[in-house]
């Protein structure tokens, strides 16, 4: 395989095609598009209860639900796990479920008048009971958020491998956690926005959004509103990140789509940040009471684990809300080798905004659960963190997992092996007791884990998934000047896949990348793809790019055999000329494709005409795998946490940029550190959301965020024709777990145990506060 | 709301007339009124940076300034700090040392940085970092923004 190539592209850090326009201000963001009307959403302030009287301002262009009710509701499907398919009305029809939901859209030619008409808009909503935590929604009696799901849960799952009782009986020692994570955002620096134009030539609405899925967005909005597809077009433009956020349909973008046709008009809306905090989606609120059952030897014999994850209000398009409980039950036994499992999870309704996938999607919640107990289990039979780990960790390929997974080759052992030699333990442990003595508190967190990345249709119908997203397809054509275009299903918004996938095109074909142009976000001008998320694309995208390379490759083989006479075996493409291998006779690839379109008759008939070819790719899917190590200093008298290192070592499989896995794995951590210390979306009792700005919700600043040491190893998966692995999550996956087993590692001396994510000042108080009165 | 007020907005050299309601905000009035779309809009309330611009050489968060405040002052924005197709040394050094992913947040560090280079050029590496956490980017990481920033004073110190 010519990826394979050592003088190829692919293992270079390129820098990236996609730099020069967003650099000189020339990206195209969708807030930058002009519109004729504006959109203003007046969201309820108060929820649940029954919307009683909405007074509109006179002269007002204000939609509610009664006037759109050719819209269908946002029904997602799921066919196991008992799970109740719910709607969610694009705009609340009846009742509100929580605060910001959206109730009434004014429509004005600009923003400000939008605005001015939406402060005068009043909503009367009666009163509700609102349950806004898991638990209390579990409760015998919680009031229902859906009249159609007992006890508000909508998804159940549960898994119980025949040996669990036995090795559990078995075991000598049995530990015991509760960990909780803390609701997340995974606020994009760009919040939502969408600009729906309607073509009066063509009848047609052209819907420029910022979203991670255009096709999806387009079979979504056409359906709900019962149009053709080929009536909408979807364009993600340059998309200001995503990490999930936008892998789901929002409720907006779909009466933008019916506005324009409305109007015969374009319309625009550009979420504020206020919004995006309280309705966009949010993500990680999860409740886990896990217990590992050790022998003595401190082996993991049996786990087992309740997860409880409160989904907000309603379910999320197209994933449903059961990806966050689902994912958990699947993979919460981690990188680690234990065969008896039991687990139960559960999607909870609440009064809050949805839950959607965010970068990592669950795995950052069970990897600080199965992190947390490994680092218990390791203080309760005295041995390192490390040490417990090289007890459990996965070493055999490949290892099908007591849920079924089956895991391809990896580093598990390795990568903790580089991470604790690289911030010498033993010293660190000597530098730590001296620093105790003078009333300073260190401390060393690891964290290992595997990303499950790149994964096909095989893995989404196994959870039951009405759609399934797992294949992308690319199209590659070569134009007679001999510059090529990949477009692709796939959408990226940050990832540097035009360059990425460029290289891998460019070693193929013999073409320099800077000849590639990689299209994508386009429904009119790509073929049908899932989008960019769940560390697929590079994997997918990618793959599919490699196969329709080689099958271009091919093509132009045969055309320079048929012009060098010569036979298409011995061509071979590079650096921008056919060559018959182990001779001087070579021709420009430029002359093959001019040919190709234009000197048919020189053929014989042999060739069809043009360059174009297509590929789709759909893999079994692929672990990739890391350690994380931190070392922090915890301040008992403020809570104060300050990462002092942070150490990654990292594999996955073939890296086709490094300069850009590198900046995809810092992301990712800083990410991470945000959740492990700052960032949490907090609700009142009422309901209402306290945290509106990003003065209240606080994702890090480079300040937050310490010099980030990585380490590479390059496990050539198997289950990939790149050889390649995902990268996107792992370091928002890993990084939390890190940080705090290191502050409980630091606290070890007070006696406290943090088990709650963001780890704040405040919760650190609290927990060595209690400590004090319980010495 | 009435009183269109008629000003002058002077960005990178060039002046847009432009009427708008004292409640206009700057940013507002470079996107939508002058048509520079460069600059960026993330929170509006003042913490996130993307919209920073230069307003008579400081960096100013384009969301908490009013476009009437900045009338006949000299404004910068991102589309001004290319000389053609030659990007600055900033620029340069953000792409070389991959200091952006999405590029949303970028054109805001881009002129901090240079707002502040541009008073500051040998501004010591906390004093830097302090500067560097005016604002926020979510994909980075920072640790390339800051080796790009590093690399940019050095370059410019060279010279």
């Amino acid at each position: 395989m010519s990826v394979a190539g050592a003088t190829g592209w692919v293992g270079r850090s390129i820098r990236r095609l996609e730099d020069p326009a967003l650099l000189a201000g020339r990206g195209r963001f969708t807030a930058d598009l002009p519109a004729a009307h504006r959109v203003r959403f007046v969201r309820s302030d108060r929820a649940p209860g029954p919307i009683e009287e909405i007074a509109v301002p006179a002269g007002a262009m204000v939609i509610t639900a009664a006037d759109i009710r050719d819209i269908k509701p946002i029904r997602p499907m799921l066919h196991k796990f008992d799970y109740v398919p719910i709607g969610q009305p694009v705009l609340a029809a009846g009742r509100v479920r929580f605060v910001g939901e959206a109730v009434a859209a004014v429509v004005a030619p600009s923003e400000a008048q939008a605005e001015d008409v939406a402060d005068a808009v009043e909503i009367r909503i009666g009163a509700g009971a609102p349950v806004i935590d898991a638990p209390a929604a579990l409760a015998a009696g919680a009031p229902l958020v859906h009249d159609e799901v007992a006890g508000n849960v909508i998804v159940k799952g549960s898994v119980e491998t025949p040996d669990f009782a036995a090795a559990r009986a078995g075991a000598a020692r049995l530990v015991r956690l509760t960990v909780r994570s803390r609701r997340q955002n995974a606020m994009p620096l760009e919040a939502r926005a969408g600009h729906a134009a309607f073509d009066p030539a063509s009848g047609r609405v052209t819907l420029t959004c910022s979203t991670q899925m255009p096709h999806l967005v387009r079979t979504a909005i056409a359906d709900l509103i019962g149009m053709p597809e080929a009536q909408l077009r979807v364009v993600a433009p340059d998309v200001g990140g995503g990490f999930g956020q936008k892998m789901s349909l929002p409720p907006e973008y779909v009466l933008l789509v019916w506005l324009a046709r409305k109007l015969q008009s374009s319309v625009a809306w550009n979420e504020d940040r206020r919004e995006n905090l309280i309705a966009a989606f949010h993500s990680r609120d999860q409740h886990i009471e896990l217990e590992g059952a050790f022998n003595r030897d401190a082996k993991l014999v049996a786990l087992s684990a309740d997860v409880i994850a409160n989904i907000g209000a309603y379910s999320c398009f197209p994933t449903t809300c059961a990806v966050e409980p689902l994912m958990a039950m699947a993979e919460l036994p981690g990188p680690y080798d234990v065969r008896a499992y039991r687990c139960t999870a559960r999607g909870v309704l609440t009064h809050t905004c949805p839950m959607a996938p965010y970068r990592g999607v669950s795995r950052p919640v069970i990897t600080f659960a199965i992190e947390r107990l490994m680092d218990r289990a390791a203080a309760e039979f005295a041995i390192e963190p490390s040490e417990i780990r090289r007890r459990n960790l996965i070493d055999r390929f490949p290892y099908v997992s007591a849920t079924g997974l089956t895991f391809d080759e990896a580093t598990y052992v390795e990568t903790m092996e580089i991470a604790v030699a690289a911030v010498d333990v033993p010293a660190f442990r000597a530098r730590q007791k001296d620093a105790r003595a003078q009333g300073r508190y260190l401390g060393i967190g690891l964290s290992t884990f595997s990303e499950r990345t790149g994964y096909g249709t095989p893995a989404f119908a196994a959870r039951g998934m009405e759609i399934t997203p797992g294949w992308e397809t690319v199209e590659l054509a070569m134009d007679p000047s001999g510059f090529v275009e990949a477009r692709i299903g796939a959408s990226p918004h940050g990832q540097g896949l035009r360059t990425t996938l460029a290289q891998i095109i460019a070693d193929e074909i013999g073409v320099v990348p800077q000849m590639i142009r990689v299209v994508h976000g386009d429904t009119d001008r790509t073929p049908y793809g899932f989008g960019t998320f769940a560390s697929r694309s590079l994997v997918i995208a990618g793959g599919a790019s490699l196969l329709a390379a080689r099958k271009v490759r091919r093509k132009l083989a045969a055309i320079a055999g048929h012009l060098l006479e010569a036979a298409a075996d011995d061509i071979v493409l590079e650096a921008g000329v056919a060559k018959v291998a182990g001779t001087d006779r070579s021709i420009p690839i430029e002359t093959l494709a001019r040919a190709a379109y234009h000197q048919l008759h020189r053929f014989k008939g042999e060739i069809e005409p043009g360059i174009a070819e297509s590929a789709t790719y759909d893999p079994p899917g692929t672990f990739s795998n890391a350690c994380h190590v931190a070392i922090v200093e915890v301040d008992p008298e403020t809570g104060l946490v300050t990462i002092e290192r942070f150490v990654a070592a990292e594999d996955a499989g073939r890296i086709i940029n490094p300069m850009i896995v590198d900046g995809q794995i810092h992301g990712g951590i800083a990410q991470g550190i945000g959740n492990a210390l700052l960032e949490e979306i907090v609700y009142d009792p009422t309901g209402n959301v306290l945290t509106t700005t990003l003065a209240d919700y606080l994702p890090p600043t480079v300040r937050d965020i310490p010099p980030i040491e990585l380490h590479h190893l390059a496990t050539m998966s198997e289950a990939t024709v790149t050889r390649a692995k995902g990268v996107g999550e792992g370091g928002a996956i890993g990084a939390p777990a890190a940080v705090v087993n290191a502050i409980n590692d630091a606290l070890a001396p007070f006696g406290v145990e943090i088990n709650e994510i963001p780890a704040t000042p405040r919760r650190i108080r609290a927990a060595l506060r209690a400590a004090e009165k319980r010495a | 709301m009435s009183g269109e007020i008629e000003i002058v907005l002077t960005i990178n050299g060039r002046d847009h007339p432009v009427r708008v309601e004292p409640r206009r905000t700057l940013v507002d009035a470079i996107r939508e009124d002058c048509g520079q779309t460069g600059t960026h809009i993330g929170c509006e309330h003042g913490v996130c940076g993307a919209c920073t611009v230069l307003v008579d050489g400081a960096p100013v968060r384009s969301c908490l300034m009013f476009a009437v405040q900045a009338a006949g002052k000299a404004i910068r924005t991102v589309e001004g700090l290319a000389s053609g197709e030659e990007l600055s040394v900033l620029q340069r050094a953000f792409m070389e040392h991959h200091g952006l992913q999405c590029g949303f947040c970028t054109p805001g560090f881009l002129m901090l940085v240079t707002g502040v280079l541009e008073r500051e050029p040998d501004i010591g590496d906390d004093d830097l970092i302090d500067v560097l956490a005016s604002n926020l980017c979510r994909c980075t990481g920072y640790q390339n923004i800051v080796k790009a920033v590093r690399a940019a004073m050095q370059e410019l110190r060279a010279k």
